[in-house]
Order: structure tokens, then C-alpha cells, then sequence
């Protein structure tokens, strides 16, 4: 492969998987508010076009047209900072997962890859402590109690959680031997899947993403019952659009990540036996990737619409008492199965 | 193109670095630290050690630097708190500081003419990592673990309000 295909195909698949990324952020808004229509009994937005259908597309537009309001008193830079942090950061994730095998185009072969660094899953944790400053930056640059209040919650709720996952990630580790999520998720064909071999540890990790993301019953960073809007309190207009959006692609990121580590990622258990070109399967394969994504998305929605949240003090019991100890116990007791059955 | 970009990092690691100490705002001094750690990973991804900058990043960016951003978020430093320092103070810290300088130059002045393994593809990658750490430096390794555990443990005690 010549030097100029391989950057342009890189940026292609960037630019797509960015694509993609935004397309299914700005439709969960849409799923999510016809799925809480659903568990409630409504019927949710359906006024614009048929069915609502072009609900995100006039959001989107309300959020670009309103009106811009930076506190006086508030660091202006920091005030910026804060959202783009936040963006930055979720849209980044995306470049190491695999989204399905790769195709082969002309004699060349595209892996559906942005990149494949032998450290792939540290460095989705290494992006996921990062997020933190984008709501922390933000609520402490908005100088108000609230704000305040509600990044020093989301800090120290998404430090306490990511300790239970990245032991979680341990155990995991020591079952595939690689580091690489290209290799993780090849490992998994058939019904090898990891979700089988680590049920405690996926158990941890969908919990743990359930705080990452700061999503119900962990939404207390923006508990809009005692503290407004939490961090993004004093945002307006697309600011506070990138916060929510961020939101929605460390959702949609998650949800990529899970299916990746536990649950084979492209790989359909029948898929081997029909024989298909390799091109076929392999966007079979993003078809099934895209399927098991879509079932965390909604089970993300379904635990929000289900659930109460918690309160602050269970909150970090249930992270530092209950989640570490047991994520240490799996990692133990993996250990133990690997060298009983290894030697 | 890897020498320019060394050059980059290197100059982003110095000024940073240096506008940790000369800028005014704690807030601010904390941020500029968290883009010395950038850089400074930045420059273990050119040395090709991956996992080293990935563990800087999570463990300094990620984990310490957020529990400092926290700290002086809920102290709310500002110039009119500062606290007065008194001359044998100062110079008391830019003695201890020249004396650190001191040791760093001459721990790494011998550095030079050790003799090193030669730069190969696979230096730095974790599976290189992980068969010296748990062959040749096992003992360390697993004592400098204990050392963890310890200081967590004392710093639980600590936290305690009340020791019976």
C-alpha cells in the first residue's frame, strides 16, 4: 500500500468513524426520549417529520440559535476549555476500537481500524481519566456553588469508579493475554465470548461504565433535584449542546467498548458455518457489532427510566466497599482458574 | 520528523513546566503541570515506550493531578489568602530545591557511559515490559508493591477520625 492510499483511507475511516459517532450521539437524544415515552406510557416527540424523526435535527438547530451567555465573573478560557475537553475527549475513543475485521479492496487490505496500539484498552482508560477535567474545568470556570458542587461530584465519583474498572480490565486482561482490543475481540469467535470466561467482571465493568458516563441511577454530577443543572449549570446554547452531546458519544463509546470485551465484538457465533467472502462477513460483522451496541445503548435507557439515583454517601459505598473488594476477588479467583487449568 | 517533534514536546514540557511555578493562579499552575505530563508522554511515545506514557497519563494526568485540581478546588486558593512567607523561609526551600538539582545531575551524570541494549522495535512494548519485571526485578517489583500497600494502608489510618 502506497504511502498517499494508506493516509487517505486512515482519514476516511477517521472522518467516518467521527461521522458515525455524532449521527448515533444526536439519535440516542431522539431514542432516549422515546424510550422514557415508552416506559412512562406517552408518546414522545413526534411533530417534527414523521414519527419525531427530524426531533434531533431541530434540537440541534434550537441549540446552535440560542443565546450565548459567559458569566462575568467566570474564566473566560477555562469556560471555553471545559466543553471542548469534554467533546475532545469522547470523540477520541473511537479510534481503537474494531469495528469489524477488515475489507479487501483491489488487492489491498482495509482494517476496519483506525489504529491498533498494543495498549489499546489503557489507553480507553487513560481517555476516560481524562474526561474528567473537561467537568471539572468547566464547573470550577463557571464560579458558581452549584457547578462546584456538582464537577467535585463527578471527579471524585469517576476517580473512585475507574479504580473497580481498571481491576475489572485486570482480570480480563489475564484471561486474553493482550493488551490490543483487535486482538481481544478476534479471540472471541464462536461462543468464546469474554462475557462467559469473566461474568463478575463484566458485571463490575457495565457498572463501572454506568458512573464513567455519568449516567442514572450515577447522575448525581447533575442531580437536577438539589443541584440544578450540576457543572453545566451556567452553560447556554452549543456549550452546553457539547456537554449533553458528550454525554451521548461516551454512551455510544461504552456501549462499542462492552460489546468489544465481553461480548465478541464483530464475531457472530454462526457466521464461520455459512461461508460468506470475507468482504460480506466482514460487514456482516459491523452489522452485529452495530446490533450489540444498540442493545447497550437502550439498556443504558431502559436502567435510566428504571431506576432511582442514588445518594452520594451509597454511591461511594457501593464504589469503594462493595465494587474494589469484589473486582479484587475476581481478579483472585481468575488467577486461581488460570493456574488450575493451565498449570 | 521525530527530531522535530522532540523538539516540540520538549520546548512544551520546559515552558509549562515553567509556568507551573511563575503563574499565579493554583488552578492554572495545576493545569499547566497536566500539560508537562502530556508533553513528557509525548516524548515516551517517540522512545517508542508506549505503556510508560499510557501510565503517565492514567496515573498523573488522570488520577493525582485531578485529586490536586480537587484539593485547591474545595480550598479556594486566590492572592488574598496566600500566605506571607518569611525570608529564611525562601531561602530555605531554594536550598533544599538546589540540593535536589544537584543529586538529579549527578545521578544522571554517569548515565552516558552505561551501557545500554540497542534500540530494537520492540523495545518499551509491554510484553518486553512484563518479562523484566516479573524475572529480573522481581523483588523489587513486589517490595515496591508492598510499599504501596503500606502507604495506602497509612494513609486509611490517617483518615480515620478516631483511632480506639
Amino acid at each position: 500500500m502506497s504511502i498517499s492510499l494508506f493516509i487517505i483511507y486512515k482519514v476516511v475511516l477517521v472522518v467516518v468513524v467521527f461521522l458515525i459517532s455524532l449521527f448515533i450521539a444526536m439519535y440516542s437524544t431522539y431514542a432516549e426520549r422515546k424510550v422514557a415515552a415508552f416506559m412512562q406510557d406517552r408518546l414522545g416527540p413526534n411533530r417534527a417529520g414523521p414519527f419525531g424523526i427530524l426531533q434531533p435535527v431541530a434540537d440541534g438547530v434550537k441549540m446552535f440559535m440560542k443565546e450565548e451567555i459567559i458569566p462575568q465573573v467566570s474564566n473566560k478560557f477555562l469556560f471555553i476549555l471545559g466543553p471542548s475537553i469534554a467533546m475532545f475527549t469522547s470523540c477520541i475513543t473511537g479510534a481503537v476500537v474494531p469495528w469489524g475485521t477488515s475489507l479487501h479492496i483491489g488487492g489491498h487490505e482495509f482494517a476496519l481500524q483506525v489504529t491498533d496500539i498494543n495498549i489499546g484498552i489503557l489507553y480507553v482508560m487513560a481517555i476516560t481519566s481524562i474526561g474528567v477535567y473537561g467537568i471539572m474545568i468547566g464547573g470550577w470556570a463557571s464560579n458558581n456553588k452549584y457547578s462546584l458542587l456538582g464537577a467535585l461530584r463527578a471527579s471524585s465519583q469517576m476517580i473512585s469508579y475507574e479504580i473497580a474498572m481498571g481491576l475489572a480490565i485486570i482480570a480480563l486482561v489475564m484471561t486474553t493475554g493482550t493488551l490490543s482490543l483487535k486482538g481481544i475481540a478476534a479471540q472471541q469467535t464462536g461462543w468464546h465470548w469474554n462475557v462467559f470466561y469473566q461474568p463478575l467482571g463484566f458485571l463490575i465493568f457495565l457498572i463501572c461504565a454506568f458512573a464513567e458516563t455519568n449516567r442514572t441511577p450515577f447522575d448525581l454530577p447533575e442531580s437536577d433535584s438539589e443541584l440544578i443543572g450540576g457543572y453545566h449549570t451556567e452553560y447556554s446554547s452549543m456549550k452546553l449542546g457539547f456537554y449533553l452531546f458528550a454525554e451521548y458519544i461516551n454512551m455510544f463509546i461504552s456501549s462499542a467498548i462492552m460489546s468489544t470485551l465481553y461480548f465478541g465484538g464483530y464475531n457472530m457465533p454462526f457466521i464461520g458455518r455459512l461461508g460468506l467472502s470475507p468482504n460480506l462477513a466482514a460487514i456482516l460483522g459491523i452489522v452485529f457489532l452495530f446490533a450489540k451496541i444498540f442493545f447497550f445503548i437502550f439498556f443504558f435507557m431502559w436502567v435510566r427510566w428504571t431506576v432511582p439515583r442514588f445518594r452520594f454517601d451509597q454511591l461511594m459505598n457501593l464504589g469503594w466497599k462493595i465494587l474494589i473488594p469484589l473486582s479484587i476477588f475476581n481478579v483472585a479467583i481468575t488467577g486461581f482458574f488460570i493456574l488450575l487449568l493451565h498449570k | 520528523m521525530t527530531v522535530y517533534l522532540f523538539i516540540v514536546l520538549g520546548v512544551l514540557a520546559v515552558l509549562s513546566a515553567l509556568m507551573v511555578v511563575f503563574t499565579k493562579n493554583p488552578i492554572h499552575s495545576i493545569l499547566y503541570l497536566v500539560l508537562t505530563f502530556f508533553a513528557i508522554a509525548g516524548e515516551y511515545v517517540l522512545l517508542n515506550a508506549q505503556f510508560l506514557a499510557i501510565v503517565n497519563i492514567i496515573v498523573y494526568a488522570g488520577a493525582i493531578m485531578v485529586l490536586f485540581l480537587f484539593v485547591v478546588m474545595l480550598l479556594n486558593l486566590n492572592k488574598e489568602t496566600e500566605p506571607h512567607k518569611s525570608m529564611l523561609r525562601k531561602l530555605i526551600a531554594v536550598v533544599a530545591a538546589g540540593l535536589l538539582m544537584v543529586v538529579l545531575v549527578g545521578s544522571l551524570k554517569g548515565a552516558s557511559n552505561m551501557s545500554i541494549q540497542p534500540f530494537s522495535h520492540n523495545t518499551g512494548l509491554i510484553e518486553n515490559l512484563g518479562t523484566v519485571l516479573f524475572n529480573d526485578f522481581l523483588l523489587p517489583f513486589e517490595v515496591s508493591a508492598i510499599l504501596f500497600l503500606a502507604a495506602m494502608v497509612g494513609a486509611v489510618m490517617l483518615g480515620k477520625k478516631d483511632i480506639k
